[in-house]
């Protein structure tokens, strides 16, 4: 609350109130860091509720199952179909079963899983979280002593970072399994090209670079959308607010540190041949 | 026959200091200076929107004051961090005005959950404390009902049983009986004197109720206009002659029909 003080002490200073989007963006800016460094330093501490933990897995990790698994495959699908075609006309269809993978493994799957969970968890982190705000919930949290951070956003960001890497493999492992699918049984290209071409062009890099994909969207959708909703205010129209801004922040943000992560991990993992 | 319990006017649990708020542009509180002596009952009146939830909050560190000063058991709390301030919150318990029971909990574990917090994990031992918590409030063989099945006086009287379980040495009401039919309101009212007499709890009430504070209070403010306008005893509130106070105490409005 104090450093909040601070925030907004500086904001005015440094700003005069001349460029309130600037001011908004810089106070919003260090609120999150404000989030991010209270909720490491509760884990750091050991604040962990691990019961609060495990109903977050079920709610995060399980309850995404269905979308996960029905985004991954149909992706794969259809992009398995549009690359044959194309390639086809180049006679390069044996190509279509590394492009699917990479594509998949490096961007489709972290990429989509991230916007699905954004639109699945993180909507609802946020409207949870809003609605205890503007119902006075967190202010009952803390008035029997304890911490809305430690309660309410360490399971949530625990339960993220271990959920969203296996989700981004799930998804990538359906895509996979479903651009097989339709390149043998389909499109007719033999099984051995693609298996074979797959295994020549794919190392365990791709799914380390989908992994970490995974973890640092995991970290973006949880801190946002628990900043959305702890900063939730005028009741129904607050929570309603609160939870668009979520999910679009979350989306913009996921595209935008996409294209920095792929910068980065392609000089670190770089594609090609074995 | 036991002797009425008498509160110990010389030790203040909490004091308050010159506090000033503002919310926006408006000036809420103007620097209300007030203590609130250990084992007591303070009804603080005032007119709707006049700052009374406001200056409540305060006492538990849920707002900070724009100035001042507020000392619970003479440390000041008015620039400590929220984890300094929750040795300070498990002193005092806070009864919100619509009850903010937790929606994603069943009553059993509204009223268990200060003392799973406090490390209380055998449920034989939470069971038996949530009984007696809910018998103190009528709401026996409630345990499994959800928040949103309960009315207005049930949710007041869970969120009641939740603040008393932790046994604090003071509790805020913010409107306990706000919203109740009498018979539920006599109950609270009570209850609260009941908690002052066996448990030497003190009590600040912010109420707009003058059956429910001619009940409870042993001493009366009257908040008017962000300042504390009247202090003094229940006794003293009724013969005062102020017009401001006979207003109050008469619920008249001197509007012309």
């Amino acid at each position: 609350m104090m450093t909040q003080d601070f925030l907004k002490h500086w904001a005015s200073i440094l700003f005069f109130k001349r460029f309130p989007l600037a001011q908004a963006f810089y106070l919003y800016l260090g609120q999150t860091a404000l989030l991010v460094m209270e909720s490491l330093h509760s884990i750091v501490k050991g604040r962990v509720r691990w019961t609060l933990v495990l109903g977050q897995l079920v709610d995060i990790g399980y309850g995404s199952q269905f979308v996960v698994i029905v985004t991954g495959a149909f992706t794969g699908a259809v992009f398995t179909a549009q690359i044959f075609y194309q390639f086809s006309t180049l006679n390069m269809s044996s190509a279509v079963g590394p492009v699917v993978c990479v594509a998949l493994f490096r961007e489709l799957g972290p990429v989509l899983t991230g916007l699905m969970v954004a639109g699945r968890v993180g909507a609802a982190m946020s409207a949870e979280i809003g609605t205890m705000k503007v119902t006075q919930q967190l202010d009952a949290l803390r008035a029997l002593a304890v911490h809305p951070i430690d309660y309410l956003v360490v399971p949530r960001v625990v339960a993220m970072i271990i959920s969203m890497p296996l989700l981004v493999a799930e998804c990538v492992f359906f895509g996979i399994l479903s651009a097989y699918f339709v390149a043998t049984q389909l499109l007719a290209i033999p099984s051995v090209y693609f298996l074979q071409n797959i295994q020549r062009f794919i190392d365990g890099h791709n799914l380390v670079m989908s992994l970490v994909k995974g973890f640092v969207f995991a970290i973006i959708i949880v801190f946002i959308s628990c900043q959305q909703g702890l900063t939730t205010r005028e009741g129904a129209v607050g929570v309603g607010k609160a939870t668009t801004e979520a999910v679009v922040l979350c989306s913009l943000c996921i595209l935008i540190g996409n294209f920095f992560l792929t910068m980065v991990l392609n000089m670190v993992f770089p594609a090609g041949l074995r | 026959m036991s002797l009425p319990f008498i509160p110990q006017k010389e030790i203040p649990i909490i004091e308050v200091e010159n506090l000033t708020q503002r919310i926006g542009t408006q000036e809420i509180l103007r620097g209300i200076s007030l203590s609130i002596f250990r084992g007591e009952t303070l009804v603080l009146l005032g007119r709707s929107g006049g700052g009374k939830s406001v200056f409540l909050r305060h006492l538990i560190g849920l707002m900070r004051p724009a100035s001042g000063k507020i000392l619970i058991d003479g440390q000041d709390i008015s620039h400590l961090t929220e984890r300094q301030l929750e040795p300070i919150r498990r002193k005092i318990g806070m009864l919100f005005q619509d009850g903010a029971l937790f929606d994603s909990m069943d009553v059993f574990e509204n009223v268990a959950f200060p003392l799973k917090e406090k490390g209380e994990h055998d449920l034989i031992k939470l069971r038996e404390k949530v009984a007696s918590a809910l018998e103190l409030v009528s709401l026996i063989g409630q345990e499994a009902k959800m928040p949103v099945t309960l009315s207005g006086g049930m949710r007041k009287r869970t969120a009641l049983a939740r603040v008393i379980i932790s046994e604090p040495a003071c509790i805020l009401y913010d409107e306990p009986t706000a919203g109740l039919d009498p018979i539920v309101s006599d109950t609270i009212n009570r209850l609260i004197r009941r908690l002052q007499q066996r448990l030497h709890v003190t009590s600040v009430v912010v109420t707009h109720d003058m059956a429910s504070a001619n009940h409870i209070a042993d001493r009366v403010a009257l908040l008017h206009e962000g300042k504390i306008y009247f202090c003094g005893t229940l006794d003293q509130f009724h013969n005062s002659k102020d017009p401001l106070l006979r207003d109050f105490i008469q619920g008249r409005s001197h509007e012309i029909d």
